[in-house]
């Protein structure tokens, strides 16, 4: 079995929420922040697989996080909680969904514009943004290498029957399905995790492969900027620690030409990028010119060629570091299972 | 009634909703045969089903599943009778559009209605009177009967009868509030015991079951309310000759407004608030009696005072002078022969105004809202701008996926109507207060009040608009 490691888990900017709903949570915030502190700096050591290259052991999943991850999980669905940011980050990501591959065809049915659409959501988390999907009328395939994640999206979509029959969560890593799913998926959706993924080129290579001709892929992530520096990292995490230190790396965050470059060279031509505000005030996102935070792309499958490297090959190396462009990495982490 | 509002057992869940103590009965881990709606209307009034039929038409439902549920039985009607009802509304004009906006409207055009063009509302105590009219003598609200309107929202529900489901004779005995997000094994849907022990899902409550609403009460929900001392007495009355009846008329005496409304050339519908002993006395008296009383309630001049009399024609004169092209004088209602048998009804007044409007998967529309004094012919209308609201609302977070008991887009509904509402709560109570007294300063206050206002054309257009949505 081999995977690329990244994660859905932490978003992008996670400023305080409401000052109300602050006064009246602040008992169980704190408390799940203590929780979440916990558990992300131990989330560290399974996200940043380089501290383990050398090592001997072939577990991915940390077993003593797993449990960490329980007091964490059901705080997905909390629309007031830890999530609430990602919850109406859906007021802009899923009409930009939507309304991007309702162009794509000559009529929808009112009430389901999305059926007969397969869409594949990778780092899904608890099914935020999947269930949306669903309940438009896509089928979907949501897929986060967190099991926890998975458990927690199974069990939410468990109530509704109609979500049960148009939503499928697998936990396993984009890499895992390509070559079964292959040229089946009408969208891809990786909204928040490409600022995780630490081959990029990979990633998008993935998200190539699975991806039918004319398909769609659909990005949300953080720019590579001053400014999300100050107010992603220095802000949030350092000082006023609502984003717990070291969650993210600055130097993972893709700009948005940097990311089109390796959409383009891999055969995906870009249809939009847009900039995103969060307003952490009234806890609601906007669309901007200003992509200098967090920005969406929309990237379409237009060149039908031979994939440029396969997914699952084994590697040896220090070769394949040098490839990558981003300077710091230490490039594509692939271990084989049997 | 405190039967049919009894849950069976009463526990105070932590803050955790961020809106005070959520009381929660019995939580089970989901019978998951019940069937699960996605949207349930409680109450099947003229706004209840007005909800439902707006959902049941709106594009974006298309595959949902709708329940309305009526405690009453389903009334059947074979042809439009003859007699008038004397239960009528007033309908502003948006509240027509919302009405059209799902076929309803055509259907009481086809029945019968009355538009009016101009409102005259003058004090018994002076001379000061109010003109409304728009400028291009549109039609300023159209008076229907109840009847018809219900007729005319059933034929429309009947029309999408494969996404709304109506349930006649159904009450509500229980309501089961889910946990603000979930946890193991507790159902996230709202359960509702019916009165025959059926049990069904649902992902939103919408609570329409009028100002007693049991929805609100086993929420728990905090309602703001009082009693006026005031009864409002209904009538359909015969006018003396045909005219042409396009002018609603409403008079304010120190015991309470009467208003007629124009239902057709020769009849008119009579809306008294009076005291409770006032009204008992109007009911119980004997016909001519009756006409008398009303004939002499909107002609007679017994309350003026010289004093009022003249401070008000020194700020006529004043008006008349600064703006001597407008005139307004002071017309007269057309005089009541009779009264028809039977219609006489009285039934007590009083306000209301529910603290939340919504709750996690619930929300309140209507009377259990919002309860208001007829005097200023919103009530209704109130209730349908909250459909109007809850509709676009609701309708845009279903093309965006979203969970419709979600409270992002609920609370973006209840800011939009309880704005609206309460500061048409708070105006109407301040006019019934300021116009139940015969104290004279008082009335000098509104006598001068009311005369300005008439004298300031787009003031009196800003009011029109406000009563309009």
């Amino acid at each position: 079995m081999s995977f690329s490691i990244y994660s859905e888990n932490q978003f992008s900017w996670t400023p305080q929420t409401n000052p109300w709903v602050f006064s009246e949570y602040s008992m169980m915030w704190f408390k799940s922040y203590r929780i979440t502190f916990a558990c992300l700096s131990r989330m560290k050591i399974y996200r940043y697989p380089w501290t383990r290259l050398y090592g001997t052991s072939q577990t991915t999943v940390d077993s003593s996080e797993i449990k960490t991850f329980v007091a964490l999980a059901h705080r997905w669905w909390d629309e007031q909680g830890v999530y609430a940011p990602l919850h109406s980050m859906n007021d802009l990501r899923v009409p930009f969904i939507r309304d991007n591959l309702l162009k794509t065809v000559a009529h929808h049915q009112p009430g389901k514009p999305l059926s007969g659409m397969k869409i594949l959501d990778v780092g899904c988390g608890g099914g935020l943004l999947t269930e949306p999907l669903g309940r438009l009328g896509a089928s979907v395939i949501g897929i986060d290498p967190v099991d926890e994640n998975i458990k927690t999206a199974q069990h939410h979509k468990s109530f509704d029957p109609v979500l049960e029959k148009r939503i499928e969560y697998r936990a396993c890593s984009l890499e895992e399905i390509v070559e079964e799913t292959a040229e089946t998926f009408d969208a891809v959706v990786a909204s928040e995790v490409i600022e995780h993924v630490i081959d990029l080129e990979t990633f998008i290579q993935c998200c190539y492969q699975v991806l039918k001709f004319g398909g769609s892929l659909f990005i949300t992530t953080v720019n590579k900027t001053q400014l999300s520096y100050a107010l992603g990292i220095v802000f949030s995490e350092q000082i006023a620690g609502i984003v717990p230190k070291g969650t993210h790396t600055w130097e993972k965050f893709v700009s948005p030409e940097k990311l089109e470059s390796i959409l383009e060279s891999n055969g995906l031509s870009v249809h939009t990028v847009a900039g995103m505000l969060y307003n952490p005030f009234s806890g609601y996102w906007h669309w901007s010119e200003n992509t200098s935070l967090n920005y969406a792309a929309h990237a379409v499958k237009s060149m039908r060629q031979e994939p440029p490297v396969p997914a699952g090959f084994v590697f040896t190396g220090k070769t394949e570091e040098l490839h990558d462009k981003d300077s710091i990495n230490p490039g594509v982490q692939e271990e084989l299972k049997k | 009634m405190a039967a049919r509002l009894a849950v069976s057992r009463w526990r105070a869940a932590p803050a955790a909703a961020g809106r005070g103590p959520l009381l929660s009965c019995r939580r089970w881990s989901g019978a998951k045969a019940d069937t699960l709606y996605d949207v349930v209307v409680s109450g099947g009034g003229l706004v209840g089903t007005a909800m439902a039929c707006a959902l049941g038409h709106d594009i974006h439902f298309s595959d949902k599943k709708i329940l309305l549920l009526e405690a009453g039985p389903k009334k059947v009607w074979e042809k439009l009778p003859e007699t008038y009802s004397n239960r009528v509304s007033s309908i502003s004009p948006g509240s027509a559009t919302l009405l059209s906006s799902f076929g309803a409207w055509d259907h009481i055009c086809n029945m019968r209605y009355r538009a009016f063009r101009r409102m005259q509302v003058w004090d018994a105590c002076s001379e000061a009177l109010i003109m409304f009219d728009k400028d291009n003598l549109d039609d300023m609200g159209y008076i229907v009967e109840n009847d018809v309107i219900m007729r005319a929202l059933t034929k429309q529900l009947e029309a999408v009868s494969d996404r709304v489901t109506v349930l006649y004779r159904s009450r509500a005995v229980g309501y089961t509030w889910p946990y603000p997000f979930t946890m193991a094994d507790s159902s996230p849907w709202v359960h509702i015991t019916l009165g025959d022990g059926s049990t069904l899902q649902t992902k939103l409550l919408i609570g329409a079951d009028g100002h007693n609403s049991g929805v609100r009460q086993a929420a728990g929900i905090q309602n703001v309310s009082w009693s006026y001392d005031q009864s409002a007495v209904v009538a359909t009355l015969h006018l003396s000759e045909a005219t042409e009846n396009n002018v609603a008329w409403q008079r304010f005496l120190p015991s309470g407004p009467i208003a007629l409304l124009p239902l057709s050339d020769t009849l008119s519908s009579l809306v008294w608030s009076t005291s409770h002993e006032h009204a008992a006395e109007l009911v119980g008296m004997d016909e001519e009696k009756f006409v008398d009383t009303v004939n002499s309630a909107f002609w007679s001049d017994a309350n003026h005072t010289d004093l009022i009399d003249a401070a008000g024609s020194l700020l006529q004169s004043a008006v008349a002078f600064l703006k001597p092209t407008k005139v307004s004088a002071r017309q007269m209602p057309p005089s009541v022969a009779r009264v028809d048998a039977k219609s006489r009804v009285l039934f007590p007044l009083g306000l209301g105004h529910a603290a939340e409007y919504v709750r996690p998967r619930l929300a309140l529309i209507g009377d259990a809202a919002h309860r208001v004094h007829p005097l200023a012919g919103q009530g209704v209308n109130m209730g349908f701008g909250d459909v109007s609201s809850l509709v676009r609302h609701l309708s845009a977070a279903a093309f965006n996926g979203k969970d419709l008991g979600s409270m992002s887009h609920l609370t973006g509904y209840e800011t939009d109507r309880q704005r609206h509402n309460t500061a048409l709560l708070a105006a109407t109570d301040l006019l019934k207060r300021l116009y139940s007294t015969r104290a004279a300063p008082l009335v000098l206050l509104r006598t001068w009040g009311l005369q300005a206002t008439n004298a300031v054309s787009p003031l009196k257009e800003q009011i029109i608009a406000f009563a309009s949505k």
